[in-house]
């Protein structure tokens, strides 16, 4: 998944499951039965696991732009300094 | 969230986290239920009131227990523990209580009843302080819940005594 999607998989995940949590304690508290409730629970989360955990397409319509490597051969990677030298430069 | 473990793992604990909460609430709303239960208890037969050979008292009775606890049960109730105690004080103790009859009440229906039984545990004294004594019979009960705090509560039948002589 891509940023975006990965933004939208978790925001999805969250409503639903709070929607599920809802609807189940309202229908469970107003028919008087518990099971009613963890039933309806129960299938809200496997709703959303369905939803939101699988890597489905449309989490990934805005896909990163890697930059293309001829254009990376350009600008080569800065060195790296040894890190000796620096020390005794500040210890005077 | 870039792989199923990680999506996975944050479902499951915002799952569970919201199961609890609806949990409390379910349990919360037991406190808008309007409770009045009822009972009574009649003594109809003492069996066998003696000594015991090593000296304590021992009384066998027949009760009539009649009791509706049926606005007891919520849909958030399991099931109704409740038993009858016969409470009475002597010199050496403050408060006896002596559980004689319980039983476990799976659903609403069954909470109104009417038994005849005898008493299912022994009712032994700490001693023979038995001979006329006056004592409650007390109903207490437990609720259940299916999700939540158990409480318990009772009520006090006083005026019952036993005869004077052994039998």
């Amino acid at each position: 998944m891509d940023w975006q999607g990965q933004k939208l998989a978790e925001q999805l995940m969250q409503i639903l499951l709070l929607i599920a949590a809802v609807m189940a304690f309202v229908v469970g508290y107003a028919t008087a039965s518990f099971r009613t409730m963890m039933l309806i629970y129960a299938g809200g989360v496997v709703l959303t696991t369905l939803i939101t955990i699988p890597n489905w397409p449309c989490f990934n319509r805005h896909p990163l732009k890697w930059l293309d490597p001829s254009e990376a051969e350009k600008y080569p990677k800065p060195e790296v300094v040894a890190v000796s030298s620096k020390k005794k430069s500040s210890k005077k | 969230m870039h792989t199923f473990g990680y999506r996975a793992n944050a479902l499951l604990t915002f799952a569970i986290t919201a199961l609890a909460f609806i949990c409390a609430i379910a349990s919360f709303s037991d406190k808008f239920s309007n409770q009045n239960p009822s009972a009574e208890i009649q003594i109809l037969n003492i069996n066998r009131f003696k000594k015991q050979s090593h000296g304590n008292d021992e009384v066998s009775l027949t009760l009539d227990i009649s009791a509706d606890l049926q606005s007891l049960f919520t849909w958030n109730t399991k099931q109704v523990f409740v038993f009858v105690a016969a409470e009475y004080e002597t010199p050496k103790n403050f408060l006896n209580q002596v559980s004689l009859w319980d039983a476990i009440i799976p659903a609403k229906e069954d909470a109104k009843f009417r038994i005849q039984v005898s008493n299912k545990y022994r009712f032994i004294d700490q001693g023979q302080n038995l001979r006329g004594k006056e004592f409650n019979l007390t109903l207490h009960w437990h609720v259940m819940p299916k999700t939540g705090k158990m409480f318990a509560d009772k009520i006090v039948m006083p005026g019952y005594s036993l005869p004077d002589a052994y039998r």
